[in-house]
Protein backbone atom coordinates (compact mmCIF):
# COMPACT_ATOMS: atom_id res chain seq x y z
CA UNK A 1 0.00 0.00 0.00
CA UNK A 2 2.61 2.56 1.10
CA UNK A 3 4.92 1.35 -1.60
CA UNK A 4 2.20 1.99 -4.17
CA UNK A 5 1.57 5.51 -2.87
CA UNK A 6 5.27 6.30 -2.82
CA UNK A 7 5.61 5.11 -6.37
CA UNK A 8 2.58 7.13 -7.43
CA UNK A 9 3.97 10.23 -5.78
CA UNK A 10 7.30 9.97 -7.57
CA UNK A 11 7.31 12.68 -10.24
CA UNK A 12 8.63 10.63 -13.21
CA UNK A 13 6.16 7.83 -12.58
CA UNK A 14 3.23 10.21 -12.16
CA UNK A 15 4.24 12.19 -15.23
CA UNK A 16 3.93 9.13 -17.44
CA UNK A 17 0.88 7.69 -15.70
CA UNK A 18 -1.05 10.97 -16.00
CA UNK A 19 -0.36 11.11 -19.73
CA UNK A 20 -1.88 7.68 -20.24
CA UNK A 21 -4.88 8.55 -18.05
CA UNK A 22 -5.91 11.77 -19.80
CA UNK A 23 -7.75 10.10 -22.74
CA UNK A 24 -9.85 8.13 -20.24
CA UNK A 25 -11.14 11.45 -18.96
CA UNK A 26 -11.40 13.37 -22.23
CA UNK A 27 -13.44 10.82 -24.19
CA UNK A 28 -16.29 10.22 -21.69
CA UNK A 29 -16.18 13.91 -20.76
CA UNK A 30 -16.72 15.10 -24.34
CA UNK A 31 -19.37 12.45 -24.92
CA UNK A 32 -21.35 13.39 -21.79
CA UNK A 33 -21.09 17.13 -22.39
CA UNK A 34 -22.18 16.71 -26.02
CA UNK A 35 -25.21 14.67 -24.93
CA UNK A 36 -26.00 16.98 -22.02
CA UNK A 37 -25.73 20.15 -24.09
CA UNK A 38 -27.87 18.78 -26.89
CA UNK A 39 -30.53 17.23 -24.64
CA UNK A 40 -30.50 20.23 -22.32
CA UNK A 41 -30.92 22.80 -25.07
CA UNK A 42 -33.21 20.95 -27.50
CA UNK A 43 -34.87 17.94 -25.87
CA UNK A 44 -35.67 19.04 -22.31
CA UNK A 45 -39.00 20.90 -21.98
CA UNK A 46 -38.92 24.51 -20.92
CA UNK A 47 -39.65 25.39 -17.32
CA UNK A 48 -43.24 26.29 -16.40
CA UNK A 49 -42.14 29.59 -14.86
CA UNK A 50 -38.78 30.51 -16.29
CA UNK A 51 -39.36 29.43 -19.88
CA UNK A 52 -36.17 28.77 -21.79
CA UNK A 53 -34.09 30.88 -19.42
CA UNK A 54 -33.78 27.94 -17.01
CA UNK A 55 -31.42 26.22 -19.48
CA UNK A 56 -28.51 28.22 -18.08
CA UNK A 57 -28.44 25.71 -15.20
CA UNK A 58 -26.74 23.27 -17.57
CA UNK A 59 -23.64 25.42 -17.23
CA UNK A 60 -24.32 27.09 -13.90
CA UNK A 61 -24.81 24.03 -11.71
CA UNK A 62 -21.78 22.03 -12.97
CA UNK A 63 -19.60 25.15 -12.66
CA UNK A 64 -20.78 25.95 -9.15
CA UNK A 65 -20.36 22.35 -8.04
CA UNK A 66 -16.86 22.12 -9.51
CA UNK A 67 -15.85 25.50 -8.07
CA UNK A 68 -16.37 24.01 -4.60
CA UNK A 69 -15.09 20.54 -5.51
CA UNK A 70 -11.87 22.05 -6.87
CA UNK A 71 -11.36 24.00 -3.68
CA UNK A 72 -11.72 20.84 -1.61
CA UNK A 73 -9.19 19.07 -3.84
CA UNK A 74 -6.84 22.04 -3.55
CA UNK A 75 -7.16 22.26 0.25
CA UNK A 76 -6.88 18.49 0.74
CA UNK A 77 -3.79 18.26 -1.47
CA UNK A 78 -2.25 21.23 0.33
CA UNK A 79 -2.90 19.52 3.68
CA UNK A 80 -1.39 16.24 2.47
CA UNK A 81 1.59 18.18 1.14
CA UNK A 82 2.09 19.89 4.49
CA UNK A 83 1.76 16.78 6.64
CA UNK A 84 3.55 14.16 4.55
CA UNK A 85 5.85 16.57 2.67
CA UNK A 86 4.77 15.18 -0.68
CA UNK A 87 5.82 17.55 -3.44
CA UNK A 88 3.35 16.08 -5.89
CA UNK A 89 0.48 17.00 -3.56
CA UNK A 90 1.62 20.63 -3.56
CA UNK A 91 1.85 20.48 -7.35
CA UNK A 92 -1.76 19.27 -7.51
CA UNK A 93 -2.91 22.14 -5.28
CA UNK A 94 -1.03 24.70 -7.35
CA UNK A 95 -2.38 23.27 -10.59
CA UNK A 96 -5.98 23.18 -9.34
CA UNK A 97 -6.25 26.83 -8.27
CA UNK A 98 -6.68 28.54 -11.68
CA UNK A 99 -9.21 25.91 -12.79
CA UNK A 100 -11.22 26.47 -9.64
CA UNK A 101 -11.09 30.23 -10.11
CA UNK A 102 -12.47 29.87 -13.64
CA UNK A 103 -15.31 27.63 -12.50
CA UNK A 104 -16.13 30.12 -9.75
CA UNK A 105 -16.15 32.95 -12.25
CA UNK A 106 -18.36 30.93 -14.60
CA UNK A 107 -20.82 30.14 -11.78
CA UNK A 108 -21.00 33.80 -10.76
CA UNK A 109 -21.35 35.05 -14.35
CA UNK A 110 -24.05 32.59 -15.41
CA UNK A 111 -25.92 33.17 -12.14
CA UNK A 112 -25.79 36.91 -12.70
CA UNK A 113 -27.03 36.65 -16.30
CA UNK A 114 -29.93 34.49 -15.09
CA UNK A 115 -30.60 36.68 -12.07
CA UNK A 116 -31.24 39.87 -14.01
CA UNK A 117 -34.45 38.72 -15.77
CA UNK A 118 -35.60 36.26 -13.07
CA UNK A 119 -34.82 37.93 -9.76
CA UNK A 120 -34.71 41.40 -11.20
CA UNK A 121 -31.09 42.08 -10.25
CA UNK A 122 -27.60 41.25 -11.51
CA UNK A 123 -26.13 41.16 -8.06
CA UNK A 124 -27.26 41.65 -4.48
CA UNK A 125 -24.67 42.59 -1.89
CA UNK A 126 -25.54 40.98 1.41
CA UNK A 127 -26.97 37.82 -0.04
CA UNK A 128 -25.16 34.99 1.76
CA UNK A 129 -24.93 32.58 -1.21
CA UNK A 130 -23.72 35.20 -3.67
CA UNK A 131 -21.28 36.75 -1.22
CA UNK A 132 -19.74 33.48 -0.02
CA UNK A 133 -19.18 32.34 -3.62
CA UNK A 134 -17.51 35.67 -4.41
CA UNK A 135 -15.29 35.26 -1.33
CA UNK A 136 -14.18 31.91 -2.74
CA UNK A 137 -13.14 33.62 -5.99
CA UNK A 138 -11.01 36.01 -3.91
CA UNK A 139 -9.56 33.07 -1.98
CA UNK A 140 -8.44 31.51 -5.27
CA UNK A 141 -6.97 34.85 -6.34
CA UNK A 142 -5.25 35.23 -2.99
CA UNK A 143 -3.83 31.71 -3.22
CA UNK A 144 -2.45 32.30 -6.70
CA UNK A 145 -1.10 35.74 -5.81
CA UNK A 146 0.65 34.35 -2.72
CA UNK A 147 2.28 31.59 -4.78
CA UNK A 148 3.33 34.11 -7.38
CA UNK A 149 4.84 36.43 -4.77
CA UNK A 150 7.24 33.82 -3.32
CA UNK A 151 10.11 32.72 -5.54
CA UNK A 152 11.19 29.73 -3.49
CA UNK A 153 8.88 26.86 -4.46
CA UNK A 154 9.09 25.04 -1.13
CA UNK A 155 8.24 28.21 0.79
CA UNK A 156 5.44 29.08 -1.64
CA UNK A 157 4.03 25.57 -1.17
CA UNK A 158 3.94 25.91 2.62
CA UNK A 159 2.50 29.42 2.85
CA UNK A 160 -0.13 28.90 0.19
CA UNK A 161 -1.12 25.54 1.73
CA UNK A 162 -1.98 27.29 5.01
CA UNK A 163 -4.09 29.83 3.12
CA UNK A 164 -5.88 27.06 1.22
CA UNK A 165 -6.63 25.20 4.47
CA UNK A 166 -7.91 28.29 6.27
CA UNK A 167 -10.13 29.20 3.31
CA UNK A 168 -11.65 25.70 3.23
CA UNK A 169 -14.07 26.79 5.96
CA UNK A 170 -15.86 28.80 3.27
CA UNK A 171 -16.91 25.73 1.26
CA UNK A 172 -19.53 24.39 3.72
CA UNK A 173 -20.66 27.99 4.24
CA UNK A 174 -21.41 28.29 0.51
CA UNK A 175 -23.25 25.00 0.49
CA UNK A 176 -25.40 25.61 3.56
CA UNK A 177 -25.83 29.38 3.10
CA UNK A 178 -29.30 28.94 1.60
CA UNK A 179 -30.38 26.78 4.54
CA UNK A 180 -28.82 28.65 7.45
CA UNK A 181 -29.91 32.11 6.35
CA UNK A 182 -32.59 33.63 4.21
CA UNK A 183 -31.27 34.16 0.71
CA UNK A 184 -32.47 35.24 -2.69
CA UNK A 185 -30.93 32.06 -4.07
CA UNK A 186 -33.22 29.04 -4.11
CA UNK A 187 -32.52 25.97 -2.04
CA UNK A 188 -30.86 22.84 -3.43
CA UNK A 189 -32.83 21.15 -6.24
CA UNK A 190 -30.79 17.96 -6.64
CA UNK A 191 -29.58 17.06 -3.15
CA UNK A 192 -32.67 17.39 -1.00
CA UNK A 193 -35.15 15.36 1.01
CA UNK A 194 -37.55 13.53 -1.29
CA UNK A 195 -35.16 13.44 -4.25
CA UNK A 196 -34.50 15.97 -7.00
CA UNK A 197 -37.31 18.51 -7.52
CA UNK A 198 -36.98 18.38 -11.28
CA UNK A 199 -38.60 16.61 -14.22
CA UNK A 200 -36.48 13.67 -15.36
CA UNK A 201 -36.37 15.04 -18.92
CA UNK A 202 -34.57 18.09 -17.48
CA UNK A 203 -32.65 16.15 -14.85
CA UNK A 204 -30.79 13.59 -16.98
CA UNK A 205 -29.07 16.17 -19.21
CA UNK A 206 -28.08 18.08 -16.06
CA UNK A 207 -26.58 14.97 -14.46
CA UNK A 208 -24.76 14.26 -17.74
CA UNK A 209 -23.37 17.80 -17.75
CA UNK A 210 -22.24 17.54 -14.12
CA UNK A 211 -20.50 14.22 -14.77
CA UNK A 212 -19.10 15.41 -18.12
CA UNK A 213 -17.72 18.64 -16.61
CA UNK A 214 -16.14 16.54 -13.85
CA UNK A 215 -14.39 14.26 -16.36
CA UNK A 216 -13.13 17.22 -18.37
CA UNK A 217 -12.00 18.86 -15.15
CA UNK A 218 -10.06 15.69 -14.35
CA UNK A 219 -8.36 15.80 -17.75
CA UNK A 220 -7.54 19.49 -17.32
CA UNK A 221 -6.17 18.93 -13.82
CA UNK A 222 -3.97 16.01 -14.93
CA UNK A 223 -2.63 18.10 -17.79
CA UNK A 224 -1.89 21.04 -15.54
CA UNK A 225 -0.26 18.84 -12.88
CA UNK A 226 1.99 17.33 -15.56
CA UNK A 227 3.08 20.82 -16.60
CA UNK A 228 3.60 21.81 -12.97
CA UNK A 229 5.68 18.66 -12.29
CA UNK A 230 7.77 19.26 -15.40
CA UNK A 231 8.49 22.84 -14.34
CA UNK A 232 9.38 21.87 -10.77
CA UNK A 233 11.64 19.03 -11.93
CA UNK A 234 13.21 21.00 -14.75
CA UNK A 235 16.71 20.64 -13.33
CA UNK A 236 16.52 16.90 -12.65
CA UNK A 237 18.10 14.13 -14.63
CA UNK A 238 14.93 12.29 -15.60
CA UNK A 239 13.52 15.36 -17.31
CA UNK A 240 16.76 15.96 -19.21
CA UNK A 241 16.99 12.34 -20.25
CA UNK A 242 13.36 12.26 -21.32
CA UNK A 243 13.77 15.35 -23.45
CA UNK A 244 17.05 14.12 -24.97
CA UNK A 245 15.61 10.71 -25.76
CA UNK A 246 12.67 12.28 -27.54
CA UNK A 247 15.02 14.50 -29.52
CA UNK A 248 12.91 17.62 -29.15
CA UNK B 1 5.64 12.44 18.86
CA UNK B 2 7.10 12.14 15.43
CA UNK B 3 7.49 15.30 13.36
CA UNK B 4 4.88 14.03 10.93
CA UNK B 5 2.35 13.54 13.72
CA UNK B 6 3.13 17.02 15.00
CA UNK B 7 2.40 18.47 11.58
CA UNK B 8 -0.80 16.45 11.38
CA UNK B 9 -1.87 17.84 14.75
CA UNK B 10 -0.98 21.38 13.72
CA UNK B 11 -2.94 21.17 10.46
CA UNK B 12 -5.90 19.60 12.26
CA UNK B 13 -5.89 22.29 14.95
CA UNK B 14 -5.71 25.07 12.37
CA UNK B 15 -8.69 23.67 10.45
CA UNK B 16 -10.77 23.00 13.57
CA UNK B 17 -9.82 26.34 15.14
CA UNK B 18 -10.77 28.30 12.04
CA UNK B 19 -14.04 26.37 11.78
CA UNK B 20 -14.95 27.13 15.41
CA UNK B 21 -13.96 30.80 15.13
CA UNK B 22 -15.97 31.21 11.93
CA UNK B 23 -18.93 29.35 13.39
CA UNK B 24 -18.99 31.59 16.48
CA UNK B 25 -18.66 34.77 14.41
CA UNK B 26 -21.45 33.74 12.08
CA UNK B 27 -23.61 32.81 15.05
CA UNK B 28 -23.02 36.26 16.54
CA UNK B 29 -23.87 37.94 13.23
CA UNK B 30 -26.82 35.65 12.56
CA UNK B 31 -29.40 38.42 12.22
CA UNK B 32 -27.36 40.57 9.88
CA UNK B 33 -26.53 37.55 7.74
CA UNK B 34 -30.21 37.25 6.86
CA UNK B 35 -30.95 38.61 3.43
CA UNK B 36 -34.54 39.34 4.42
CA UNK B 37 -36.88 39.07 7.42
CA UNK B 38 -40.18 37.18 7.34
CA UNK B 39 -43.59 38.82 7.54
CA UNK B 40 -44.14 37.30 10.98
CA UNK B 41 -40.93 38.89 12.21
CA UNK B 42 -42.17 42.25 10.95
CA UNK B 43 -45.45 41.73 12.80
CA UNK B 44 -43.48 40.91 15.96
CA UNK B 45 -41.48 44.09 15.55
CA UNK B 46 -38.23 42.21 14.83
CA UNK B 47 -36.98 44.46 12.07
CA UNK B 48 -34.46 47.30 11.88
CA UNK B 49 -36.25 50.58 12.63
CA UNK B 50 -35.50 53.87 10.94
CA UNK B 51 -33.72 52.27 8.06
CA UNK B 52 -34.58 50.31 4.96
CA UNK B 53 -34.71 46.54 5.15
CA UNK B 54 -35.89 43.58 3.11
CA UNK B 55 -38.96 41.50 3.78
CA UNK B 56 -39.63 38.19 2.03
CA UNK B 57 -42.77 36.12 1.54
CA UNK B 58 -45.34 34.95 -0.96
CA UNK B 59 -47.63 37.26 -2.91
CA UNK B 60 -51.16 36.53 -1.68
CA UNK B 61 -53.56 35.33 -4.36
CA UNK B 62 -55.93 38.03 -5.59
CA UNK B 63 -54.20 40.82 -3.68
CA UNK B 64 -52.37 42.51 -6.56
CA UNK B 65 -54.02 45.82 -7.49
CA UNK B 66 -52.58 47.98 -10.22
CA UNK B 67 -53.30 51.64 -10.68
CA UNK B 68 -54.57 52.18 -14.22
CA UNK B 69 -52.26 54.40 -16.26
CA UNK B 70 -49.25 54.26 -13.92
CA UNK B 71 -46.75 51.84 -12.43
CA UNK B 72 -48.29 52.22 -8.96
CA UNK B 73 -49.40 48.94 -7.43
CA UNK B 74 -50.23 47.37 -4.09
CA UNK B 75 -50.28 43.78 -2.97
CA UNK B 76 -50.09 41.65 0.15
CA UNK B 77 -47.06 39.58 1.09
CA UNK B 78 -47.72 36.63 3.36
CA UNK B 79 -45.83 33.84 5.08
CA UNK B 80 -49.17 32.06 5.69
CA UNK B 81 -49.16 33.33 9.27
CA UNK B 82 -49.16 37.08 8.79
CA UNK B 83 -49.93 39.50 5.97
CA UNK B 84 -48.17 42.72 5.06
CA UNK B 85 -49.47 45.42 2.72
CA UNK B 86 -46.85 46.48 0.20
CA UNK B 87 -46.99 49.40 -2.19
CA UNK B 88 -44.56 49.70 -5.09
CA UNK B 89 -43.98 51.73 -8.18
CA UNK B 90 -41.60 50.44 -10.80
CA UNK B 91 -40.53 47.58 -13.01
CA UNK B 92 -41.19 44.03 -11.84
CA UNK B 93 -39.03 40.96 -12.55
CA UNK B 94 -40.37 38.31 -14.95
CA UNK B 95 -41.11 35.83 -12.19
CA UNK B 96 -43.37 38.21 -10.23
CA UNK B 97 -46.91 36.83 -9.97
CA UNK B 98 -49.49 35.91 -7.37
CA UNK B 99 -48.38 32.94 -5.30
CA UNK B 100 -44.71 33.68 -6.10
CA UNK B 101 -41.99 34.28 -3.52
CA UNK B 102 -40.77 37.88 -3.50
CA UNK B 103 -38.26 39.95 -1.58
CA UNK B 104 -39.22 43.60 -1.14
CA UNK B 105 -36.70 46.28 -0.15
CA UNK B 106 -38.02 49.46 1.45
CA UNK B 107 -39.34 50.88 4.71
CA UNK B 108 -42.34 50.30 6.95
CA UNK B 109 -44.52 53.40 7.24
CA UNK B 110 -46.42 54.30 10.42
CA UNK B 111 -49.71 53.21 8.85
CA UNK B 112 -48.37 49.66 8.55
CA UNK B 113 -47.81 49.76 4.79
CA UNK B 114 -44.42 48.63 3.50
CA UNK B 115 -43.32 51.10 0.83
CA UNK B 116 -40.97 49.17 -1.45
CA UNK B 117 -38.36 50.75 -3.72
CA UNK B 118 -37.25 47.40 -5.16
CA UNK B 119 -39.06 44.11 -5.71
CA UNK B 120 -37.07 40.95 -6.40
CA UNK B 121 -38.64 37.63 -7.30
CA UNK B 122 -37.43 34.55 -5.49
CA UNK B 123 -37.39 31.32 -7.40
CA UNK B 124 -38.01 28.04 -5.61
CA UNK B 125 -36.14 24.79 -6.15
CA UNK B 126 -38.82 23.22 -8.37
CA UNK B 127 -38.20 22.76 -12.07
CA UNK B 128 -40.93 21.29 -14.22
CA UNK B 129 -42.49 21.35 -17.66
CA UNK B 130 -45.59 23.56 -18.22
CA UNK B 131 -47.85 20.53 -18.75
CA UNK B 132 -46.73 19.02 -15.45
CA UNK B 133 -47.34 22.30 -13.64
CA UNK B 134 -50.84 22.49 -15.14
CA UNK B 135 -51.79 19.00 -14.03
CA UNK B 136 -50.41 19.70 -10.55
CA UNK B 137 -52.50 22.87 -10.30
CA UNK B 138 -55.64 20.71 -10.58
CA UNK B 139 -55.06 19.23 -7.18
CA UNK B 140 -53.71 22.04 -5.08
CA UNK B 141 -50.34 21.31 -3.47
CA UNK B 142 -49.50 21.84 0.18
CA UNK B 143 -47.29 24.77 -0.64
CA UNK B 144 -50.01 26.93 -2.13
CA UNK B 145 -52.88 25.79 0.11
CA UNK B 146 -54.16 28.71 2.14
CA UNK B 147 -52.64 31.33 -0.14
CA UNK B 148 -56.04 32.84 -0.89
CA UNK B 149 -57.28 32.74 2.71
CA UNK B 150 -56.59 35.17 5.53
CA UNK B 151 -53.84 34.97 8.15
CA UNK B 152 -53.98 31.87 10.27
CA UNK B 153 -52.33 32.71 13.57
CA UNK B 154 -50.54 36.00 13.36
CA UNK B 155 -49.11 37.13 16.71
CA UNK B 156 -50.83 40.32 17.92
CA UNK B 157 -49.10 43.45 16.73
Amino acid sequence: MWKFIHKLASPPHFYGLAASMIPWFVVPGLFLVAYGAYAGLFVAPMDYQQGDAFRIIYVHVPSAYLSMMTYMIMATSAGIGLIWRIKLAHAVAAAAAPIGAWFTFLALATGSIWGKPMWGTWWEWGDPRLTSELIMLFLYFGYMALRGAIDDTAKADKSSAVLALVGAVNVPIIHFSVEWWSSLHQGPTLVRKGGPAMDTAMLYPLLAMILGFTFLFGALLLRRVRAEVLYRERRTRWVREMILSKGT
Amino acid sequence: MKPRQQRMLAVGLVVIGVAIATGLSLQAMKDSMMFFVSVTEVAEGKYPENRNFRVGGLVRDGSVQRDAGSLEMTFKVTDLRCDLDVSYSGVLPDLFREGQGVVAHGRLEDNGVFVADEILAKHDENYMAPEVADSMADHVTDQTAGLSEGPLECPSQ
